[in-house]
């Protein structure tokens, strides 16, 4: 946990690019879930904030 | 014998040689590769942007001359509220899980026992992957025909088997069956997908590993657990994320078998989708419908590379 912070801090590849995979993976789980609209809701935003952001940070350095 | 390359440059004319002399390694490979860069931006970018722009538009495409309104995110955040939509969302998460469970259990089985060497090995392979082969269009037909009420091979069989009289249920009527036959269609299709990437998964696992476990006396199932299962995991999760990806479009073979019904109940995203864009003509409010569709699978194709990348490095 603490490497992986770490990483975050330092604008490493790695953390960055699993912190998008797993914005996209709610996104999509929140797109398709059948209990809360509110999820549906807001999941465009968290795909959409999880794509670009792994667009971005797999510039980063490894 | 002449060198090709000689022999090309004395075939070129030569207004066009005095030309190219001139050009240095780089301009001439952007010549070559300029053409597929502009049917590129012209087939794929430039529709991805219009796209992006009429999502904030009401524009009709059956009424060109009306005037197109800006109308801000009021299309992303109808289609965000719509509980129809959410639930056509559903129907296509129920697809996916179901046809993606049942085609990785019964693809890991398959590539398992087609990975022991047995005669007649190859042949049953090649039988295995033919429904593979084939295209979306003619699987549709051709299963519209097997669950055929009166005549369908399928209902005959259920009749055969259970006793149901064959023309007192429909695969594809009302009923609650129509999710399930599309399901069945598609793992019928793209199990021996995932089989053939669990099969590389699995010869690609050393057998000097499984030796080792043998020497140090650990049991078929262990060896299962403990070698096997977490070798191919990598290949299972390729085949997961690209079966996920290329359901999530599904069109083609659902449109022809159901065509979203009876009613809405397989009424996929894709479906919906076109319903909206060539039925309904909303092309602004489709646009945002095909936007947030495309972002989610762009998202999923990025974790897809992600994976494969990891794959390769193994």
């Amino acid at each position: 946990m603490t490497a992986f912070l770490t990483g975050l801090l330092r604008l490493r590849r790695g953390p960055w690019e699993m912190l998008a995979t797993i914005l996209i993976a709610l996104g999509v789980v929140m797109l398709m879930q059948p209990f809360f609209l509110w999820a549906y809701t807001w999941s465009f935003l968290v795909t959409l904030t999880g794509t670009v952001m792994f667009i971005i940070t797999s510039h980063f350095p490894e | 014998m002449p060198n090709p390359i000689e022999a090309a440059a004395r075939a070129t004319p030569a207004p066009i040689a005095r030309k190219v002399r001139g050009l240095s390694d780089r301009a001439i490979a952007w010549i070559f590769v300029a053409p597929t860069i502009f049917l590129l931006l012209a087939v794929n970018i430039f529709p991805l942007i219009w796209t992006v722009r009429l999502s904030f538009t009401n524009y009709a495409a059956n009424r060109p001359n009306r005037e197109v309104e800006w109308v801000g995110l009021r299309n992303y955040t109808r289609i965000l509220t719509d509980e129809g939509t959410w639930a056509t969302m559903q129907t296509t998460a129920h697809f996916l899980f179901w046809t993606i469970a049942l085609q990785v259990v019964l693809g890991f089985t398959l590539a398992w026992l087609i990975n022991r060497k047995f005669k007649g090995n190859d042949l049953l392979t090649t039988l295995i992957v033919l429904p593979m082969m084939l295209s979306p269009a003619v699987v549709g037909n051709f299963w519209t025909f097997l669950y055929q009420p009166q005549i369908g091979l399928v209902n005959y069989v259920v009749e055969l088997v259970t006793g149901i009289p064959a023309s007192s249920f429909s695969m594809l009527g009302p009923g609650g069956l129509a999710p399930w036959s599309i399901i069945i269609v598609d793992t019928w299709m793209w199990t021996p997908f995932v089989m053939l990437i669990c099969l590389a998964g699995l010869r690609s696992i050393p057998d000097y590993i499984y030796e080792a476990a043998e020497v140090d006396r650990a049991s078929k199932w262990r060896q299962f657990w403990t070698i096997t299962v977490p070798m191919v995991l990598p290949f299972l999760m390729l085949a997961v994320l690209f079966r996920g990806i290329e359901n999530f479009k599904m069109f083609d073979m659902v449109n022809l078998l159901t065509g979203g019904g009876p009613g809405n109940e397989t009424l996929l995203t894709s479906i919906d989708l076109k319903r909206e864009a060539f039925e309904k003509w909303r092309t602004g409010y489709s646009s945002a419908y095909a936007i947030i569709l495309f972002v989610t699978v762009f998202g999923l194709a990025s974790i897809y590379v992600k994976a494969l990348n990891k794959v390769k490095e193994r």
